[in-house]
């Protein structure tokens, strides 16, 4: 049988490799056209932008018979001006989104659907977001995200070494970049809990990428005292090693973000839980890729240059061997995806 | 689970840090015992429940006025206002710094739009001399003329008094400027309904009743809110259902709306009219008929019971040193928090069958290991919740429970990564045994570093947060830490222990650590593309 724990143990010793990092030009080729795609649509089509970050309010009721067109002529009957929104929301939900309302106008809505769907007041679910609300946790989100990446680079730096640092935050902005285009492309709402859902994101794909920056640093420590390997080629096999825990860690963590995507989408319809969940679902696939496919591949990018790491090039390429890993077959990238599926296949069996 | 006795040095003490972890469960649980925390406090997203954060309002050239101290102020205030409501667990606090400081007031249950309106507004209360009033709608007429005659207002005289001359001048010098205000006002758009509170005490003021029936020109404040040393709501019965708010003053203020009243009754209509302003807006413009040395006035205006008393209660407990705008008001139903709070139940326990099901197909004896670890952080996550809840006021919301569901990813990778490890440490050729301690000495460090990150990264989404991101951030870095404690005095003991076992000992094929699995006896498995 093929086993998916046979193929961990060859991928370990080396015998099977995938040759990650030697093919960084192609990972970068992919990730900058996805990249220049996500800053193109941003640009052109921009966020769509919930109502907390627009201003405006939000009444959500609960009625079977309710029809959107109902509450659509009920909010039109109460004299409110601007755009309005009616949306079906789960089974037996109605959510009216409207503009920023003064009080009054806020009350009439209420009164309007109080009235044609006989509905109390107090089970109106309401969100009033004041119009420089949005402002202000855009604000706070950018902070956020600039002491973030610089309190993670020292981190990395001193944990690690900078080089390490720069390449992490390099796959973390590309993650956050391209989720961010994909909202963009597909047009879904960003609201605050989709904010939670991208910074976890960094969290998340630096948490991935430290995990296998730890086994390149292992694999590399006294890597200039012999000359069985350059750096990228120790870079491969690291990522080579840890690929079984990065499927395997993706997978854990997609599963629970899964169950809330499917509870929150379902049940709730809209709202924090699905918000964040979507958020994390893109994010973590971006995630486990640049870990793999980017990180690693600009990491050896940076150390290759290094003068100590120049020597060790020649010194290993020298002694005549390859200059990328001699593995029995190396698999070429039509296969590459072939363990990447395996072990869920294997999982269902 | 049977365990031989025999000690090992190189294995530190599992036992004894299992028993450890086993008298901090029994510490946190009786701790929640006797603290009688028997619930976790949910927020108001899952039981319903109205929130509102407030800015302040920073109105050009003062910037310097928005101080933590004014902030604390206002919350003191906004607290007693919100406490006069008596629901019990209301919340009032500040968050954020300087000018970025925000108050977020939390009531749950349904009392709605009512702490909404309680809550935002500054109750600047001032009494001013009408000096004129109109029709609520821009007015027709030609030139600056204050038309105090013909409008359909509370001026019911016959306009005799006041010069109507085109020179905008009729009385105490109202200046062109406001005169041409007065004339633009228009009190049936909205905009100029909001209440500003920012009417300055000094100068003379063109405004709109609240009605937006009929706007005014005031002359500056008299008597200001401050100088009210009590109020209460009141029924006139003799009026049929009408319900006022009376008020005290204090010395001064008794002073001050003695002489004003002495002044303005003699006068003619409407200058014999003393509007009260309340943010901005003028709630009522009775007719003084005479002198009130007494030092007590009554508001009147079509208040409910429920105005009336809320608006007692705001002039009672002051106005705020600052004027606030609503960032975002938040009301859910309970039964939309019920049907949130049962969501993410359920999303939590699917999500973490799904893991637990993923661990035992792939790692098969070791799923019971990844179960255990799990089910143990889950122990501890549920009494510490419990207990911040009771100690620091810590509420789970949506966002905390979404937060932990997503823990539960890094949490399980936490086992992931060890196991990879001594899988690793076994295609070296170690035996399992020492494969499961060099592996840890390995995997340590890797998770130290993973989870350090996850925690920085919690901690300043706390910091920098918004409303429910704090929830978020905050079960985060929780769980984070929960899972360190765990994976140390839980997972790794526990594995020194089936280390001992003969089912994983010698690699049985369902322990997850056969050599095969490993990949080491590879001439046992063949392998198809």
């Amino acid at each position: 049988m093929a086993s998916v724990k046979g193929i961990g143990g060859r991928l370990y010793s080396g015998e099977t490799s995938f040759n990650i990092v030697g093919n960084a030009k192609r990972w970068y080729i992919i990730s900058l056209i996805f990249t220049a795609i996500s800053i193109g649509t941003l640009a052109i089509s921009g966020l769509h932008l919930g109502i907390e970050f627009k201003g405006g309010s939000a009444y959500t009721f609960t009625s079977t018979t309710a029809t959107v067109e109902q509450a659509r002529s009920a909010v039109a009957g109460s004299g409110i001006s601007g755009e309005v929104i009616v949306q079906k929301v789960g089974n037996d939900k109605i959510r009216v989104q409207t503009g920023s309302l003064a009080p009054a106008q806020s009350d009439a809505v209420e009164a309007a659907l109080t009235s044609t769907f006989g509905v109390q007041v107090s089970d109106i679910d309401t969100q009033i977001i004041g119009p420089s609300w949005g402002k202000e946790i855009t604000k706070k989100a950018l902070y956020g995200l600039s002491a973030f990446l610089i309190v993670i680079l020292i981190f990395l730096a001193m944990t690690f070494e900078p080089k390490m640092a720069v390449a992490a935050i390099v796959a973390v902005v590309h993650d956050v970049l391209i989720t961010v285009g994909i909202y963009a492309l597909v047009g879904f709402d960003v609201t605050p809990a989709t904010v939670i859902g991208f910074l976890t994101i960094l969290g998340y794909s630096l948490y991935d990428t430290v995990v296998v920056f730890d086994k390149v640093r292992e694999n590399t420590r006294s890597i200039t005292s012999s000359s069985k390997q350059t750096f990228t080629q120790a870079t491969n096999l690291a990522v080579n090693q840890t690929l079984v825990r990065s499927i395997n860690t993706t997978v854990i963590a997609l599963l629970p973000v899964a169950a809330i995507l499917f509870i929150g989408g379902a049940l709730l319809g809209a709202g924090t839980l699905k918000d964040i969940a979507l958020a994390l679902f893109i994010g973590m696939f971006v995630g486990a890729y640049s870990s793999i496919f980017i990180a690693p591949p600009v990491l050896a990018y940076l150390r290759e240059r290094e003068p100590a790491m120049i020597a060790l090039a020649k010194r290993v390429n020298g002694r005549g061997a390859p200059a990328v890993i001699s593995t029995p077959a190396p698999v070429d990238l039509a296969q590459r995806r072939g363990p990447r599926n395996q072990p869920k296949r294997k999982g269902r069996k | 689970m049977s365990t031989p006795t025999k000690p090992t040095k190189k294995t530190g003490r599992p036992l004894r840090s299992l028993s450890i972890l086993a008298l901090l469960v029994i510490a946190l649980a009786s701790a929640a015992f006797v603290q009688g925390a028997t619930a976790v406090r949910l927020g108001l997203d899952l039981r319903g429940g109205t929130s509102v954060t407030l800015q302040p309002r920073i109105a050009p050239g003062e910037n310097g006025k928005v101080t933590n101290e004014a902030i604390d102020q206002a919350v003191s205030i906004i607290r007693q206002r919100v406490n006069s409501l008596g629901v019990a667990e209301s919340e009032v606090t500040a968050q954020g710094s300087g000018t970025n400081r925000q108050i977020v007031i939390a009531v749950p249950g349904n009392t709605g739009r009512r702490v909404v309106e309680l809550v935002g507004q500054t109750a600047e209360l001032r009494f001013r001399q009408v000096l004129a009033s109109g029709p609520g709608t821009t007015s027709v007429g030609s030139g600056a003329s204050v038309d105090t005659g013909s409008g359909a207002s509370v001026a019911t005289g016959s306009g005799a008094g006041v010069d109507t001359g085109s020179t905008a001048t009729p009385v105490n010098g109202i200046s062109a400027a406001v005169n041409a205000k007065y004339e633009a006002l228009d009190c049936t758009k909205l905009e100029n309904l909001q209440g500003t509170g920012t009417d300055a005490p000094t100068e003379t003021i063109a405004v709109c009743d609240r009605n937006g029936s009929t706007k005014y020109i005031l002359a500056p404040a008299e008597v200001l809110g401050r100088q009210i040393s009590k109020a209460s709501a009141g029924l006139d019965t003799q009026a049929g259902s009408a319900w006022y708010v009376s008020l005290t003053f204090n010395g001064e203020g008794t002073t001050a709306f003695g002489a004003l009243t002495t002044r303005v009754t003699s006068l003619p209509e409407p200058l014999n009219q003393v509007a009260i302003v309340l943010d901005g807006l003028v709630v009522s413009s009775p007719r003084i008929n005479e002198p009130i040395p007494s030092g007590t006035a009554q508001i009147t205006g079509s208040f409910t019971q429920l105005e009336a008393q809320d608006l007692a209660n705001v002039l009672k407990y002051g106005a705020l040193p600052l004027s606030f705008d609503r960032g975002e008001v938040a009301q859910v139903s309970p039964t939309l928090g019920a049907d949130q709070l049962d969501a993410g139940l359920l999303a939590g326990i699917i999500g973490l069958t799904l893991v637990v099901l993923y661990s035992f197909l792939y790692y098969r004896g070791l799923g019971i290991v990844v179960t255990g670890s799990l089910t143990a952080a889950a122990l501890v996550i549920y009494l510490l919740v419990l207990l911040l809840g009771e100690n620091i006021g810590f509420t789970l919301t949506l966002a905390g429970i979404a937060g932990i569901i997503v823990a539960v990813g890094i949490t399980a990778d936490s086992f992931v990564v060890y196991f990879e490890r001594i899988r690793d440490e076994i295609r070296e050729g170690r035996s399992l045994r020492s494969a499961v301690e060099s592996g840890w000495i390995k995997a340590r460090h890797t998770i130290l570093v993973a989870d350090a990150v996850s925690i920085i990264a919690a901690a300043l989404l706390y910091i920098f947060a918004v409303g429910g991101v704090q929830g978020f951030a905050f079960a985060l870095g929780l769980t984070t830490l929960v899972d360190l404690l765990i994976v140390f005095i839980f997972t790794k003991p526990l594995m020194t222990l089936l280390a001992r076992m003969d089912f994983f000992a010698t690699g049985h094929r369902f322990s997850g650590l056969s050599q095969k699995s490993s990949g080491v006896n590879r001439q046992t498995s063949t392998v198809e593309a």
